[in-house]
């Protein structure tokens, strides 16, 4: 039966297949019968604690007990909270300078990694490597690199006759310090993907124009840079969005400290849960979080497919 | 004979910097006590190998790196066999409420865990899994990323594999496993490396879903190891470097493989 409806022009098999009611059916079975397991966790584990977090956002619940009704007193306490305003001003800090550093490093370097010279791989797997490292590992490794008595850092700085610094234990350096850190730990990624985007422009566009008299310089400005543009989207939104989320390098250098110079949003959000046991403001904080990364990927993916349209092919 | 690029001068000395952290964590490892607290730092004089056996003895490592592998290893199965399955479903089988649920399933993966975390942690309390390895497993034990991979790689095969396969009477499953399973083996290694490399380095769920030693996973241990052991860096570098061994090892073996997975996903 199968075969015979394989070989009939499509026009026969649209008319017949509304009367195929046997064959939807053991569709819809093995459809489900495949899909159910995954789609079960997924919703169980992913979309309804969504819900459930909107929901604890307007109670009074310190995650264990039943919680109360709150009606909007998180929302109140989140716009009055000095301690909120003050990390969410840390975590943009934070984001305006890491986003930027990062790809401002990553392009440059993909660029020379993109070239035919010798050691190449070796190069890019140095480049590479913190891509595995965990955060906690990253963190043991900088607190000791930047540790302010015996660490590798101030010894390079004592060497050129600059004094010691406290990095991380620095209420005026921790976050630039954790800037640092986490632009080491992304560096990797955001060069993997530039390289992959340089490596998909087309050859004969370049010879183009060099063809045209154009020099080296010139056509990576309005060549390969203006192809790369998806690529710089995309890492600028997903920079943007991991950055927004900074905890665990925090957590495992600075613990939200010196004096809070380092308690990001996300810190905060934490330290209310699981500190003060406020579970209904942290879903507060949760949501506030969550809007503002929304709408800056609505804007983003707006911008992008305005500037995307170089599309080769 | 071709000069050798001017580009060396600036790869190599960046180079440097990116692997100095990692050089130096394993130099700290092999350092004595006295060595780690010189200033300025310098090469340690000989090999002290009596760290590792230090982390091994005073932290319960071998049995975090367990929990770690268990997790890990659970989760990577979970996300194979399920994910394929739903993949195949969603790419192949045209059954009711595929689209929204396909979506729905999609919009998840928008959503930062921190909104996500809060209730998760509750309803592992109802199951009662908290404080136990099944509450860092049953979140990740399938995971939207791993359908959407696994659906986009069947949608670019060609449906005439399976129709074949279909004609001569297999069932679904079937052609799903021996026809299809031998082709997915790329796209298999890419979910599974990145589901591995995701909950080996978990840290924010198991810091709030786990509290004994007995249960935490290595990268939880190594954190609370780190805040009793602040003064005796040999020992706490060879902790990490234990506890990082298993995906630099996977890393170094499959480098190239490796990279172009995460570039694929997107994902640290």
């Amino acid at each position: 039966m199968t075969a015979d409806l394989e070989t009939r022009p499509a026009q026969a098999v649209r008319e017949r297949a509304p009367a195929n009611r046997p064959r939807n059916l053991a569709d819809h079975v093995s459809g489900w019968g495949f899909a159910a397991p995954a789609v079960v966790l997924i919703g169980l584990f992913g979309l309804v604690p969504v819900v459930w977090s909107a929901v604890l956002s307007f109670q009074h619940t310190d995650l264990t007990s039943p919680g109360t009704f709150a009606g909007g007193d998180n929302y109140a306490k989140l716009v009055a909270d000095p301690l909120f305003w003050d990390a969410a001003r840390r975590t943009l800090v934070y984001v305006v300078l890491f986003v930027p550093v990062t790809l401002a490093l990553a392009l440059p370097i993909a660029v020379m990694l993109n070239q035919q010279i010798r050691g190449v791989v070796l190069y890019r797997l140095a480049v590479s490597v913190p891509l595995v490292t965990s955060t906690v590992a990253t963190g043991i490794m900088f607190s000791w690199l930047a540790n302010p008595q015996f660490g590798l850092v101030n010894a390079a700085l004592d060497a050129v006759g600059l004094p010691k610094q406290g990095f991380f234990a620095d209420p005026g350096q921790a976050l630039f310090s954790v800037v640092a850190m986490t632009v080491w730990g992304w560096l990797g990624f955001a060069v993997i993907i530039y390289l992959a985007a340089l490596q998909n422009v087309p050859k004969d566009l370049i010879e183009a124009s060099s063809l045209d008299g154009c020099g080296r310089a010139r056509s990576f400005w309005h060549v390969e840079l203006p192809l790369v543009a998806p690529a710089t989207g995309f890492l600028l939104v997903w920079l943007t969005i991991n950055g927004l989320q900074l905890f665990d390098a925090v957590y495992v250098t600075t613990k939200g400290g010196p004096l809070r110079a380092t308690t990001v949003l996300v810190y905060h959000l934490y330290n209310e849960a699981f500190v003060s046991f406020d579970g209904g403001y942290a879903a507060a904080i949760g949501c506030a979080v969550f809007l503002v990364i929304g709408a800056f990927t609505l804007v983003q993916l707006r911008f992008n497919r305005r500037t995307s349209h170089y599309e080769v092919r | 004979m071709r000069r050798p690029s001017a580009l060396h001068l600036v790869l190599l000395p960046l180079s440097l910097v990116m692997v100095t952290p990692l050089v130096w964590m394993i130099l700290v490892s092999i350092s004595t006590q006295e060595e780690s607290r010189r200033f300025p730092p310098g090469l340690p004089g000989g090999i002290e190998w009596e760290n590792y056996l230090a982390a091994v003895r005073d932290a319960p490592l071998g049995s975090w790196l367990v929990n770690s592998f268990v997790v890990s290893i659970v989760c990577v199965g979970g996300n194979l066999l399920l994910c394929s399955l739903a993949g195949y479903a969603f790419a192949r089988i045209p059954f009711i409420g595929s689209k929204v649920a396909f979506v729905l399933m999609l919009a998840t993966l928008m959503v930062p865990f921190q909104i996500v975390m809060l209730p998760l942690l509750i309803m592992m309390r109802s199951l009662g899994l908290v404080d136990t390895l099944g509450a860092l497993i049953a979140p990740n034990l399938a995971t939207a990323f791993g359908v959407f991979l696994m659906r986009q790689f069947f949608t670019t095969l060609p449906r005439e594999l399976e129709e074949a396969a279909r004609i001569d009477g297999a069932s679904r499953l079937r052609t799903l496993l021996q026809v299809l399973l031998p082709l997915m083996r790329p796209t298999l290694a890419t979910l599974a490396v990145l589901t591995f490399l995701q909950t080996w380095n978990d840290f924010l769920w198991p810091l709030i879903a786990v509290q004994s030693p007995g249960v935490m996973t290595v990268q939880l241990g190594l954190q609370s190891f780190q805040g009793a052991h602040t003064t005796n860096w040999p020992k706490l570098m060879a902790g990490t470097v234990l506890s990082q061994l298993p995906v630099l090892l996977v890393f170094f073996f499959a480098q190239r493989f490796f990279v172009r997975s995460v570039a694929a996903a997107g994902i640290k």
